[in-house]
C-alpha cells in the first residue's frame, strides 16, 4: 500500500503531522480565546470551536466513534448550554464577565497543578516498543500516522462491550452501562417533574385569578 | 487513485493527498452550490405550478433556467448591512457556521459504492452529529442580530431542532440495527439487488419508520410546515431578518444543502441508496458494483450515482411539494408532533423491528422468488464472530473495505 517511503523516520513532517498541528493549534487558540474573552456568548462560541478542533484530533487518531461522540456530546451539549443556559439568562450584569484578582490566583494554581501532572505523563508514555508494534516494517506510531484513514470498527467493539460481550481486549460492561442508563432515566424523569411542577403552579394561580375576577 | 499517482508518477505523497482532498472537497462544494442553484429554480417552478402559475419564464430561455444566476448576481451586488446593536463578529460569522455544518456532513456521505469523501465506519452517526450543528449558526445569527424577530426565530429553531433530534435518531437507528453497521457504504450495499431488498420494504415497521424519518427530517432542516424559525407572516423573516446579500444567501445554501443531505441519507437508509429498483448494472456487468473493478466499476458506479442523485432530488421535490401544500404549524403543534406522535411511533417501530428480527420473520427480500442475496445476514454473523466485521460482509471488496481487511491482518499479525 505504501511505496517509496517505508524508511520515513519519526521526526519527518508528513500530512498527518501537519493536520495534527493544525487542529492542535486551533484547539489551543480557541481555548485561549475562551479564557481571554469577556462576553459570555462569545466564550461559548469559542468553546464550541475548541471542542470541534479536539474532535478533529480524535479523528486523526483513528478514533472515529470517540470523535463523533465528542461532536454530539460536547459540541452539541455546549450548544444546548449556550442556548438555554447562557442566552436566556444572560442579563446585563452577567453578559460580560471580568475575572477578579483572587480568581486568577486560584485558576493559576489549579491549572498549574494539572500541567505538572500532565507534562510528565505525556513524556512518560513516549514511544511504543519497537518490536511489538512492527507492522510492515513501520513502527506503530508511523502506521497510525500514515495519511490514509485508519478504519478500525471501534463502534462495534464499544457496542458489544457495553452489551456485556467480552472480547479479546474488552471486558463486558453490561452492569455499569445499565446502572448509568437507569441513573440517566431517573435524572430525566426528575427534570421533567421539576419542569412540570412549576408550570402547574402558574396554571393554578391563573385559574385562581380568573375565578377571583 | 492517490496510490496510483504516488507509485506510477512518483509524486510527493503529501501533495497528492492534499490534491485528492481538495478534489473531494470541491466536488462536494459543487453538489451544494450547484444543487442549491438548481433547487432554488426548482422551488420557484414547483411553487408556481402548485399555485397555478408559471414561475420564472424569462431569464435564460423558456423555462427561466438562469433565474437563480440572476438572483445570485443581484445578491452579490447588494450592500452587506449590519444592525447597529449587533455583535459584529458573531453576526458576520454565523452564516458561515451554518454553511460549514451543512457542508461538513457531506464528508461522510457516500454517493456510490466507495465514492465518499471520508469512509468512516460511523458515517451515519457522523452525518447526524454534524448536521445537528447547523442550528448553531442559526442561533448565533438570531442572537447576534440584536433584533427581537431574529431572537424569536432562533429560539423556535433551537427548541424545534433539539426536540426533533430524538425521533430522528430513533428512526435512523432502525436501519442501522437491521444492517448491523453504521457504515453508510455497507448499509447501501446490503440493500443491493431488487427493490424488495430496500429497508423500506424490509417489514411493515420499517415502512412506517421511513415516513416518520421523513417528517422529522423535514423538521430538522427547518422546512415548511415546520419553518417556524423564518415564519415570514409573523416574524418578518425570522433569524435572517437582518441579513442581506451574500451572507443571507449562505443561509439558503446551507438550507438547500441540508435538504439534499437528509433526502440522500433517507435514500441510503431506506431506499437502497445507489441501487436501482431493478439490478440493471448487475445484469450488464455480471456483478454488483462493489465487486467490480476498473472501467466496469466506474460505469456501474456512475449508474449508481445517477440513481442516488435521482432519489435524493425526488426527496427534495417532495419537500417542496409539502411546503407549498401544507400551512405552517404553530410552535406548540410542532412540539406536540414531535413528542406525542413522532417519538412514540418511532419507539414502537424500534421495538417492532427488534421483534421482527428476533423472531426471524421474512423480510421483503425473502418474499419474492428473485431473491439472490442469501448471504446478507450481517447481524447474525456479527453475533457469532464479534470482531471480524470485515468478512461478515459478503460485498466487502469495495474501496472502503480494503483498509479494514488490512487492519484485521495487522491485528492477527500482532496477536
Amino acid at each position: 500500500m505504501r511505496t517509496g517511503n517505508g524508511g520515513r523516520r519519526m521526526g519527518e513532517i508528513n500530512g498527518h503531522t501537519v493536520l495534527f498541528l493544525f487542529f492542535g493549534i486551533l484547539a489551543c487558540l480557541f481555548s485561549l480565546a475562551v479564557v481571554f474573552s469577556a462576553n459570555v456568548v462569545r466564550m461559548a462560541f469559542y468553546l464550541i470551536l475548541a471542542l470541534a478542533a479536539t474532535s478533529g484530533l480524535h479523528f486523526l487518531a483513528g478514533a472515529d466513534f470517540v470523535g463523533t461522540m465528542q461532536l454530539v456530546l460536547y459540541v452539541g451539549g455546549t450548544l444546548v448550554l449556550l442556548v438555554f443556559g447562557v442566552m436566556l439568562t444572560a442579563q446585563n450584569p452577567f453578559i460580560s464577565l471580568r475575572t477578579a484578582g483572587g480568581d486568577w490566583i486560584v485558576a493559576a494554581l489549579v491549572g498549574g497543578i494539572l500541567l505538572v501532572i500532565l507534562v510528565p505523563v505525556a513524556f512518560q508514555i513516549g514511544l511504543p516498543p519497537q518490536d511489538a508494534g512492527d507492522i510492515e516494517g513501520l513502527t506503530q506510531r508511523e502506521a497510525v500516522a500514515s495519511s490514509e484513514p485508519v478504519s478500525v470498527p471501534t463502534a462495534t467493539r464499544i457496542g458489544l462491550g457495553l452489551l456485556g460481550v467480552p472480547g479479546d481486549d474488552v471486558s463486558g460492561y453490561l452492569l455499569p452501562f445499565e446502572i448509568i442508563s437507569i441513573h440517566l432515566l431517573v435524572v430525566l424523569v426528575g427534570a421533567a417533574y421539576l419542569a412540570r411542577a412549576k408550570r402547574k403552579v402558574v396554571v393554578r394561580q391563573e385559574s385562581q385569578n380568573s375565578a377571583g375576577s | 487513485m492517490s496510490q496510483y499517482l504516488i507509485s506510477h508518477w512518483g509524486w510527493y505523497p503529501p501533495l497528492v493527498y492534499m490534491l485528492m482532498a481538495m478534489l473531494a472537497a470541491s466536488l462536494v462544494l459543487l453538489v451544494i452550490a450547484g444543487g442549491s442553484v438548481l433547487f432554488i429554480w426548482m422551488e420557484r417552478k414547483v411553487a408556481g405550478r402548485i399555485q397555478d402559475r408559471l414561475g420564472p419564464t424569462r431569464v435564460g430561455g423558456k423555462f427561466g433556467w438562469l433565474q437563480t444566476i440572476a438572483d445570485g448576481i443581484k445578491l452579490l451586488s447588494k450592500e452587506d448591512l449590519r444592525p447597529e446593536g449587533a455583535d459584529a463578529m458573531l453576526f458576520r460569522i454565523a452564516p458561515y457556521v451554518a454553511f460549514c455544518a451543512s457542508y461538513g456532513s457531506f464528508i461522510a456521505l457516500p454517493f456510490a459504492t466507495g465514492w465518499v469523501g471520508l469512509d468512516i465506519n460511523v458515517a451515519v452517526f457522523f452525518v447526524v452529529a454534524v448536521l445537528g450543528l447547523e442550528v448553531f449558526g442559526v442561533i448565533l445569527a438570531g442572537y447576534a442580530s440584536a433584533s427581537k424577530w431574529s431572537l424569536f426565530g432562533a429560539m423556535r429553531e433551537a427548541a424545534q431542532v433539539i426536540s426533533y433530534e430524538v425521533p430522528l435518531g430513533l428512526c435512523i437507528v432502525i436501519p442501522v440495527m437491521i444492517a448491523g453497521t453504521m457504515d453508510l457504504t455497507k448499509i447501501g450495499n446490503l440493500q443491493s439487488g431488487w427493490f424488495t431488498n430496500w429497508y423500506l420494504f424490509h417489514d411493515p415497521f420499517t415502512f412506517i419508520t421511513f415516513f416518520v424519518y421523513y417528517t422529522c427530517a423535514l423538521a430538522s432542516v427547518n422546512r415548511a410546515p415546520f419553518d417556524l424559525a423564518e415564519a415570514e407572516s409573523e416574524l418578518v423573516a425570522g433569524f435572517h431578518t437582518e441579513y442581506s446579500g451574500l451572507r443571507w444567501s449562505f443561509f439558503f445554501m446551507a438550507e438547500y444543502g441540508s435538504m439534499f443531505l437528509v433526502s440522500a441519507l433517507g435514500s441510503v437508509l431506506f431506499l437502497g441508496g445507489w441501487n436501482g429498483p431493478v439490478p440493471v448494472a448487475a445484469w450488464i456487468f455480471g456483478e454488483h458494483a462493489s465487486q467490480l473493478s476498473g472501467v466496469a466499476f466506474v460505469l456501474a458506479n456512475v449508474l449508481g450515482l445517477m440513481t442516488f442523485i435521482l432519489k435524493a432530488v425526488l426527496g427534495v421535490t417532495v419537500m417542496m411539494w409539502i411546503r407549498w401544500t401544507l400551512p405552517r404549524l404553530r410552535i406548540d403543534q410542532v412540539i406536540t408532533t414531535c413528542w406525542k406522535y413522532c417519538t412514540p411511533i418511532a419507539a414502537v417501530m424500534f421495538v417492532g423491528v427488534i421483534s421482527w428480527q428476533l423472531m426471524g420473520l421474512p423480510s421483503g427480500g425473502d418474499v419474492l422468488p428473485h431473491h439472490e442475496q442469501g448471504l446478507r445476514r450481517l447481524p447474525g454473523s456479527l453475533r457469532e464472530r464479534p470482531f471480524e466485521a470485515g468478512d461478515a460482509v459478503p460485498a466487502a471488496n469495495s474501496v472502503g473495505f480494503e483498509s479494514e481487511h488490512a487492519d484485521r491482518e495487522r491485528g492477527q499479525a500482532d496477536g
